[in-house]
């Protein structure tokens, strides 16, 4: 799936500059605890949270993330899309929630892929 | 690589927005010298759950970082209130995190198993009321 079916199917605005839209992502990953992303996520490339504060893109960033979805309306701060804009990842909020974002995106295609723990 | 690098950071303890600038400047390095992916990925996860631990558990810290043939080393240490029961913070699961750190997304007791998981070599020592010191290797190959 491309990022710019991920941010139709999810109604997502982009917040971040310059981004990808052709790039293709296959798995992603939907949490609110960091350490539970750390832990037992792999390869996954797109994460959906509903957490809003810098430790979301150091996580994707360790993780090798391309793209976030805040969920549930959470509009991320200056401060925080500045340093996803540094680790190139590409952010986007949307109004949905974390069940719902999760489940549009699995319906069409994506998955939660690979996972260790 | 014939040469040794070493980098070495301070964390600071009441600043929980910057917890993680080490690990991931410590990230972008090995990546600039053409280490493997998943090598890179697997310090920088262990490197990060322990500077998060000296932010939010001890009132930060320092960080060591060795790249040299082979191998990279990793020593965080602290001089925090240390750890009463080390096999118990090992275990999955265990964590003392306030509710305030699980809003911020951490407390799930996830963080030293992690350590242990993702790196080649893992050694904890830590002394209640003195401080905390781990020793972590990740193997380049
Ligand atoms: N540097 C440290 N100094 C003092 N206590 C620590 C330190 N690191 C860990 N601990 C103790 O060990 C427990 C387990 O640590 P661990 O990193 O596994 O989980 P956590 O930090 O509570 O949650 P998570 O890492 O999943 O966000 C902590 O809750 C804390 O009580
Ligand atoms: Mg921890």
């Amino acid at each position: 799936m491309k990022i710019k079916e991920i941010a139709e199917i999810l109604q997502a605005t982009p917040v971040t500059p310059n981004v990808d839209f052709e790039r293709e992502v296959h798995t992603a990953c939907g949490s609110d605890m960091m350490s539970d992303v750390l832990a037992y996520v792999k390869n996954q490339s797109v994460l959906i949270t509903g957490l809003n504060n810098p430790q979301v893109v150091r996580t994707a960033d360790m993780m090798d993330m391309v793209c976030i979805v805040f969920v549930r309306g959470k509009k991320p701060d200056e401060q925080i899309l500045t340093l996803a804009q540094e680790r190139h990842i590409a952010v986007f909020t949307s109004e949905l929630t974390m069940f719902t974002a999760c489940g549009k995106l699995y319906e069409q295609g994506l998955r939660g892929g690979e996972s260790h723990g | 690589m014939a040469e040794v690098i070493t980098l070495e950071y301070t964390v600071p303890g009441d600043d929980f927005t910057r917890a993680g600038e080490a690990s991931a400047d410590m990230k972008s390095r090995l990546k600039k010298l053409g280490l493997p992916a998943d090598v890179v990925r697997r310090a920088a996860i262990a490197l990060y759950e322990g500077e998060i631990n000296l932010a939010i558990h001890a009132h930060g810290g320092c960080i060591c970082v060795t790249v040299s043939e082979g191998v990279i080393k990793m020593v965080l240490a602290d001089k925090g209130p240390g750890i009463e029961n080390i096999a118990l913070a090992m275990s999955e699961g265990y964590s003392t995190a306030p509710d305030e750190v699980r809003s911020l997304g951490f407390g799930a007791g996830m963080g030293l198993p992690n350590m242990k998981k993702y790196s080649d070599v893992f050694d904890i020592e830590s002394t209640v009321g003195v401080g905390t010191t781990i020793q972590m290797e990740v193997n380049i190959s």
